[in-house]
């Protein structure tokens, strides 16, 4: 066995894992008979029709015909920041507000550049604040908590 | 007479001062997202998705449409100026696009593809209102089972006629089906993969996954690229074709809309396909056909008249039937269905306000695209000076504020992080993430009428096939099915929907 493309191969495995993933859980629902479906019937279904897709995906891949090809490293640095700056926005929204929560959010994303410029962060973070509140709660009439809720 | 009556009750919908100004908004606001290089149209509606909420559904649509078009259109002036087509369509566009840019006749291929486009889009327009409404005199004639039927043609075409590996992307398919089961389930009221979070009861929010997706995992491949600072061309030019430019385009731009107009309807990337498709036919009527690649007009028109009609034309599937084409569309009912319209045929005759106000202002956009975006080229330009390390936080405020406003929630950031996360671990395994959508958006769709289907048949599944309008749709999906198996076909579509030389 020999893994020749290997983007298919970790793509069908992945397949397969997640078809047989939602059809077991698809097992706890009703699954009723075709004329009267429970909730569970159709993912069923899906479920089993995705593993086995996943399986010509994978089988394929095996195959001395297969294209060779090699998955690209994963940039963790890069996900790491981009991500990382997005969950902690969405911990700090309500905690310190739009104003704060947005500025921190510009300044760790911006680090995942590889060409980084404290300045120009800084710049592109107090013109971005700004704009969000332009957009969405002058021009939107959204409501934000703007400020650290511990300031009232 | 009845459609003169009703183009006219769109235009007095379209022409408020109001739906103007929307539908202005969105052409500029469009054109400026589609022309930052590394963010293509469907980020761009994504992103830009949450400021149409607020508004009333016609304004909200108008304006969701304006962008669309403005973001294909900004995709055509980087692909010519930069040789960096903002997105799939445009790609055929740099070819000749670029070359006449160094030529010195930025100004003119600019023109030529602004005119072009904006012939295309009237006339495909004009198809859509006149053939829009007797189709969907045909939808109502459809059950659950035609439906049913004609959604897995629908999934199915869109692969076969898209890029890329057909089992995968039938894989992302179902797994797009799979996520749209995620919530209450209507029929039981059974909370289906909710694990026990609250937010997932009303289900995954298509524009948390089409962030995620397309807009951070796009970005993060961005960023990975060292930024390389591009040459653009700075000398426009003189915005007006000579005569033997124009005697070359003209004829491109005629055939050209007509192709365009039909591969639009097809499920699938139409504008996609039919830019390629344009380009092969214009070289293979040509004369000349050395003189492909190195600037010729036609090479210009013909692929950006074919795109944008198709892009025209691909409403009518929406429109008629209630069934996305392809992913762009998929968002445009994820929006519509946030205004509480149910695309489909009863849309002309519930809403017919809105129906016609949509094609007028189709009209209307493509104008002011034209009208604007020609003197205007010099701002683009500057535009594309601006780095990405300055522009990816600013999407990535703009998403994340804009998803949280979707539902006040925080769940939805992290929601979107999530899918960030899986686009960007299946961009490197090359699984594409627009089939996934699409099946996100017809997951619950397809359910309901395969439960109506078999509750109607009491459980004989061979209603699908005795019922005769069903049995075809389902034998065409089959034969495309068949034919993509085959070999020799797989070839020819690998060569024909790989970028030419």
């Amino acid at each position: 066995m020999r893994r020749r493309n290997r983007r298919d191969f970790w793509s069908g495995l992945m397949f397969i894992a997640l078809g047989i993933g939602f059809a077991w859980q698809a097992g706890n629902y009703q699954i009723g008979t075709a004329a009267r479906m429970g909730p569970g019937y159709f993912p069923l279904c899906l479920g089993i029709i995705l593993a086995l897709m996943g399986s010509i995906v994978l089988l394929g891949s095996l195959t001395n015909k297969a294209e060779i090809t090699h998955i690209d490293k994963f940039d963790r640095r890069i996900v790491f920041l981009v991500l990382g700056s997005v969950v902690l926005h969405g911990f700090l929204l309500t905690k310190l507000g739009m104003f704060l929560s947005v500025f921190i959010l510009v300044m760790v994303s911006s680090l995942a550049s590889h060409e980084f410029g404290w300045k120009a962060a800084l710049a592109n973070a107090i013109f971005l604040v700004a704009l969000v509140y332009l957009v969405f709660m002058k021009g939107l009439g959204l409501i934000f908590p703007l400020w650290p809720s511990f300031f009232k | 007479m009845e459609l003169f009556n009703n183009l006219l009750l769109g235009f007095s919908v379209a022409c408020t001062p109001e739906n103007l100004f929307y539908a202005l908004m969105g052409c500029v606001v469009g054109t400026f997202i589609g022309v930052l290089p590394g963010i293509g149209p469907l980020p761009t509606i994504a992103m830009l998705l949450p400021l149409t909420y607020t508004l009333p559904p016609a304004a909200g649509l108008i304006m969701l449409a304006g962008i669309y078009y403005g973001a294909q259109y900004g995709g055509s002036t980087t692909a010519i100026l930069m040789a960096l087509p903002g997105e799939a369509s445009a790609v055929v566009t740099v070819f000749d696009g670029h070359q006449m840019a160094r030529n010195g006749r930025a100004g003119a291929a600019l023109a030529i593809a602004a005119l072009g486009s904006f012939f295309a889009g009237c006339m495909a327009t004009a198809l859509l209102a006149g053939f829009a409404p007797p189709l969907a005199e045909i939808a109502f004639k459809f059950g659950p089972a035609e439906y049913f039927s004609l959604m897995c043609l629908g999934l199915v075409g869109a692969v076969v006629l898209a890029s890329g590996s057909v089992p995968k992307a039938i894989c992302m398919i179902i797994l797009g089906l799979l996520l749209g089961m995620v919530g209450t389930d209507v029929n039981s009221g059974v909370i289906r993969y909710g694990f026990g979070i609250s937010a997932l009861q009303d289900g995954i929010d298509f524009a948390t996954v089409a962030m995620g997706v397309f807009g951070f995992a796009e970005m993060m491949i961005n960023l990975e690229q060292k930024e390389n600072r591009l040459n653009i061309t700075d000398k426009v030019g003189p915005l007006y074709p000579n005569k033997q430019e124009f005697k070359d385009a003209y004829p491109a731009v005629l055939r050209a809309t007509s192709l365009g107009s039909v591969l639009g309807i097809l499920p699938g990337s139409g504008a996609v396909l039919s830019s390629f498709a344009s380009y092969t036919l214009e070289k293979k009527l040509s004369k000349h056909p050395e003189r492909f690649g190195k600037g010729h007009p036609a090479g210009v028109a013909g692929p950006e008249s074919a795109n944008n009609a198709a892009a025209q034309t691909s409403f009518i599937p929406l429109l008629t039937l209630g069934i996305p084409s392809n992913a762009v569309m998929a968002l445009m009912v994820g929006a519509m269905t946030i205004h509480h319209i149910q695309p489909g045929p009863q849309v002309i005759t519930s809403h017919p306000d809105l129906f016609w106000g949509l094609i007028a202002s189709m009209w209307i956009g493509n104008l002011m695209l034209v009208v604007l975006n020609l003197p205007l080229v010099g701002i683009w330009i500057k535009l594309l000076k601006v780095p990405y390390r300055l522009l990816f936080p600013a999407v990535l405020v703009f998403c994340t504020v804009g998803v949280y406003t979707l539902n006040d929630s925080t769940v939805d950031i992290f929601l979107t992080a999530l899918f960030g996360l899986l686009g960007y671990i299946w961009a490197k395994l090359k699984c594409e993430g627009a089939p996934l959508l699409l099946g996100l958006v017809l997951g619950p769709l397809m359910e309901e009428n395969l439960r109506r289907a078999l509750l109607l048949s009491r459980g004989d599944f061979s209603t699908f096939i005795l019922r005769p309008l069903s049995a075809t749709l389902l034998a065409v999906t089959a034969l495309l099915i068949f034919m993509i198996a085959l070999p020799s076909i797989r070839k020819k579509r690998q060569s024909t929907l790989a970028p030419l030389p």
